[in-house]
C-alpha cells in the first residue's frame, strides 16, 4: 500500500430532464410569484459598454428537430475582455454587464435568444489572445452530461485564424460549426447534436 | 462571497468514465441527442476558469422553503415534510462557499407543475416545485420540501422514475457547471431507472443516493436527508508561468 491521494469524486451527472423550467426559469413555465425574475433573462442595461448584439439559434436533434425543451446558458467576457467573476485578476469588468445568460428554447419554435454585447478578447495561457467568443453550454432531456462549447464570430476571420482552439480542431472542415453568422445586429448559431454538421462539443 | 482570495486555477480533469456517456439506448431520448463525434479536449482557459457567482441578495426569504414558497398564506404543501441539507465541497474536500444551488421536483404525488406533464396524479395548489439557496462560507446549504413521489414516464411500457430532486449547481467557473439528481435511501426503483443506469459504475449511483440523517431531525415536524456534492477540484498554480505581463 501507499499513501492515499484522498481526492472525491465529482458528483456525477444526471439529465436535466423535461421540467428544467420548474427549477430554472420558474416563470417562463407559469410558476409565478416565487421568483421576481428568471435568472440570467437581463445581462444588459442601458450602461453597458460596447457593441450590442443579438445571439439565436436552434438546437437540432439527429433527426433534424429543433429541441424544444433545452436550456442555454452563456458565459462571456465585457467589451474589454474581462470576465465579471471572483476568478477574474487581471482587473475590474464592466460592472452593468453580467457575463451570464440563461435561455430556455422556445416550446413551439425551439429558438433561443440572448441579448448581450460582443466580447472582447481574452488572453490564452500562453498570453496570445484568442479570438471574441462566448461559452455555451447546454442541457435538456436526453442529454445525460451538459454540452460545453463555444461561439466565434464571422466577422473576426484573422482572430479565429490565429485562435489557439479553433487551431486545435484536426478536421478543418468542423471548425465553421462554432462560428456564428452576421445579419445586421444579429448572430445566427445553430448547434447540431449529430451528423454531418455536428457541432465540436469540448472536453474542458 | 467570503472574503477568501480567489482560486484561479485549472479545473482537474473531468472523469468522462464516471459520467454517464451521451449515447444510452436505455434511456430513448439519449438516442438521437448524443454527439457521435470525440470532444475536443482542451486544458481550461480564462472563459472556463472564471464563471458567475451570485450573491444573497437574489434570494428571497422563502426560497429554501418549497413546502411555503408557492403556498397561500397560512396554508402548506401536502406531503411527508422533509430537511434536504449537505455540503458543496471540490475534489480536494474544500467547501464551495457562495455556490448557487437551484432545486425542482414532482409534488408528493408524483406530478410536476408544469403544461408538459401528463401524469394523472393531482397537482397539490400549494406547491411549485422550485427552491434555490446559496452556500455558507463552509460550503453548507439547507432547504425544506415535501418528499417527492415517484412517477411513470414514457420510455418502456412500465418504466417509473425513483423519487428523486433535481440540482442545478454553480461553482466558481463556468466549467464546474453541474446538473444531477438526487435519490432517497431504500428506495428499490432506484436500481430500475434507465436513467440511473445510463450511469456505469454503482459506486457513482451511490454518491447519487441521500441517506437519512435522524441527527438533523426537526421532532414532530420533519425529516432529514443529506446530500453532499462535489464539484471538480481546483489545481494549485504555484508553480505554473505567469501569464506574460502579469
Amino acid at each position: 500500500m501507499v499513501q492515499q491521494l484522498g481526492f472525491l469524486k465529482e458528483t456525477p451527472s444526471q439529465t436535466a430532464g423535461p421540467y428544467v423550467h420548474i427549477g430554472c426559469t420558474p416563470n417562463f413555465c407559469g410558476i409565478a410569484g416565487v421568483y421576481e425574475a428568471d435568472l440570467g433573462v437581463m445581462m444588459v442595461n442601458d450602461k453597458t459598454l460596447g457593441e450590442r448584439i443579438t445571439l439565436r439559434g436552434h438546437v437540432f436533434d439527429g433527426t433534424g428537430t429543433p429541441l424544444r425543451d433545452a436550456l442555454i446558458e452563456i458565459w462571456q467576457a465585457d467589451s474589454s475582455g474581462l470576465y465579471n467573476s471572483p476568478s477574474e485578476l487581471r482587473g475590474a469588468a464592466d460592472p452593468n454587464f453580467t457575463g451570464w445568460g440563461r435561455c430556455p428554447t422556445h416550446m413551439e419554435t425551439g429558438e433561443f435568444v440572448f441579448e448581450t454585447i460582443k466580447p472582447g478578447q481574452v488572453p490564452f495561457k500562453d498570453g496570445r489572445l484568442m479570438a471574441p467568443h462566448i461559452s455555451m453550454w447546454i442541457v435538456a432531456r436526453g442529454i445525460n452530461i451538459g454540452l460545453q462549447t463555444r461561439v466565434y464570430f464571422d466577422d473576426a476571420k484573422a482572430a479565429n485564424d490565429q485562435d489557439p482552439i479553433l487551431m486545435r480542431i484536426e478536421h478543418k472542415n468542423r471548425v465553421q460549426t462554432l462560428i456564428a453568422r452576421r445579419e445586421g445586429s444579429t448572430y445566427h448559431f445553430d448547434v447540431y447534436l449529430q451528423g454531418d454538421e455536428e457541432t465540436v462539443f469540448f472536453d474542458v | 462571497m467570503s472574503n477568501r482570495k480567489p482560486e484561479t486555477g485549472a479545473f482537474f480533469q473531468r472523469d468522462r468514465q464516471w459520467h454517464p456517456p451521451a449515447y444510452t439506448p436505455n434511456y430513448k431520448t439519449s438516442v438521437v441527442r448524443s454527439p457521435q463525434r470525440a470532444l475536443l479536449s482542451f486544458d481550461n482557459t480564462l472563459s472556463e476558469i472564471t464563471g458567475p457567482v451570485f450573491g444573497h441578495s437574489i434570494l428571497g426569504e422563502l426560497d429554501n422553503d418549497l413546502v411555503h414558497n408557492f403556498a397561500k398564506p397560512g396554508e402548506s404543501a401536502i406531503g411527508q415534510r422533509i430537511i434536504v441539507h449537505g455540503r458543496v465541497v471540490d475534489e480536494r474536500g474544500k467547501g464551495v462557499a457562495g455556490a448557487l444551488l437551484e432545486f425542482w421536483q414532482a409534488n408528493a404525488g408524483g406530478r410536476y407543475r408544469h403544461k408538459r406533464e401528463g401524469y394523472i396524479a393531482a397537482l397539490d395548489p400549494n406547491f411549485g416545485g422550485c427552491g434555490r439557496t446559496i452556500t455558507d462560507d463552509d460550503g453548507y446549504y439547507r432547504f425544506r420540501t415535501v418528499k417527492p413521489g415517484a412517477y411513470p414516464w414514457p420510455n418502456g411500457v412500465n418504466d417509473w422514475r425513483p423519487a428523486h430532486i433535481h440540482f442545478s449547481v454553480f461553482g466558481h467557473g463556468f466549467a464546474q457547471r453541474l446538473i444531477t439528481q438526487m435519490y432517497f435511501e431504500g428506495d428499490p426503483m432506484i436500481w430500475n431507472c434507465p436513467i440511473v443506469r445510463s450511469i456505469a459504475d454503482k459506486t457513482a449511483i451511490e454518491q447519487l443516493i441521500a441517506p437519512l440523517d435522524m441527527n438533523n431531525t426537526i421532532p414532530m415536524d420533519a425529516r432529514a436527508y443529506r446530500f453532499d456534492i462535489v464539484l471538480r477540484g481546483r489545481r494549485s498554480t504555484l508553480f505554473e508561468n505567469r501569464l506574460e505581463g502579469n
